[in-house]
């Protein structure tokens, strides 16, 4: 790994801390007075903070994951180098999908 | 205590190549006795054929590491009162380096990542005659005390996963000395030190599993020097440094 991959993957972390305490918080707080989906979506639809919010979130974990995704598929499945690389740029399109996709929901694109 | 027929250790000891397998042996249990004199009775009384490797017999040279019931270790400083279990040995040579016969590695690859990790002295422009003054309370000075008194046994690059898992990681040891030539701060090149360890197999695949710092039989901490050479390479990638 190399210092610049290195720091995206560390600095990704650094990214997620505060957004990983406040969805769980959000989340519990939200629930915890009984709010079904459909109310918190009635909520979070057409709020720019909400979607940037989960945005960068999504953003930060797919770089993050596609990054660890890369050594794992290196020093474990003995992919080399390179292929290991595509490997890793693939997995972080296929969160960036999926995150995206619900970034878009939450939003109500 | 004399060696009585109750008093006997089970011992298997791997014969051959890669592809060997382990041969057994019985050994009178003696008072004080360390896993190489095992080994060296098994040569000398059992089996004059058996390969294994020893220099000084005191903790100094590194020459005599194997795996001992699992786990690298320094043999003639590892009593068998301490390791063997139920009056049992298993001895194997290292692990992540190729097996030359029966317990003698080939450290080849071992030694040439210390070089790759470019783990050696480069003078610096100033003339001959002018003495370094080095405190010994200066910090990196201290950094360089803490991982210098390595002794090449090859018990951490044995116990590193990430070695196992990708053998061209240059592993704790030749990292550890990179770690220490990076702060002698009479080296005329430091940055060619971090510009070596940044590489794709160098200091950043480590998984700060800490295995390195578990099994060094004179107590290094490898993990911490590799620690150190990833925020020196991260401080210097910002800078454009490794770059020039």
């Amino acid at each position: 790994m190399t210092p610049r991959l290195y720091l995206l993957q560390r600095g990704t972390a650094f990214v997620m801390v505060p957004l990983v305490i406040t969805h769980l918080v959000v989340i519990m707080i939200a629930v915890h007075g009984g709010l079904s989906a459909e109310e918190i979506l009635a909520r979070t639809r057409g709020s720019a903070a909400w979607a940037i919010f989960y945005s960068v979130f999504v953003f930060a974990a797919s770089i993050h994951a596609g990054i660890g995704m890369q050594a794992i598929a290196h020093e474990w499945f003995g992919l080399g180098q390179r292929a290991a690389a595509i490997a890793g740029h693939i997995f972080i399109l296929f969160l960036l999908s999926l995150g995206l996709r619900a970034v878009f929901g939450v939003y109500g694109l | 205590m004399s060696s009585s027929p109750d008093n006997l250790l089970q011992v298997k000891i791997w014969r051959g190549c890669a592809d060997g397998a382990y041969e057994d042996y019985v050994v009178p249990q003696q008072d004080n006795q360390t896993v190489l004199d095992v080994v060296t009775y098994i040569q000398r009384n059992l089996d004059a054929a058996l390969a294994y490797r020893f220099a000084c017999r005191v903790g100094v040279c590194g020459s005599c590491a194997m795996t001992v019931n699992g786990r690298p270790r320094w043999t003639c400083r590892t009593h068998v009162s301490r390791v063997a279990k139920n009056g049992m040995l298993e001895i194997a040579p290292l692990q992540n380096l190729p097996v030359i016969r029966d317990l003698v590695t080939d450290m080849t690859p071992f030694f040439e990542k210390w070089q790759e990790a470019r783990g050696r002295f480069v003078p610096g422009e100033g003339p001959k005659d002018t003495l370094a003054r080095v405190p010994p309370e200066q910090k990196e000075r201290a950094a360089a005390s803490a991982a210098i008194e390595c002794i090449n046994c090859g018990v951490c690059y044995s116990a590193c996963d990430v070695v196992a898992w990708r053998d061209d990681y240059l592993g704790p040891a030749a990292l550890n000395r990179a770690w220490a030539a990076y702060n002698d701060v009479r080296d005329g090149d430091r940055v060619g030190v971090l510009k070596a360890v940044s590489t794709g197999t160098g200091c950043n695949n480590c998984h700060t599993h800490q295995s390195c710092a578990e099994h060094c039989p004179v107590a290094l901490n490898p993990t911490f020097s590799i620690a150190g050479l990833k925020r020196a390479t991260l401080k210097a990638s910002v800078k454009g440094e490794l770059s020039k």
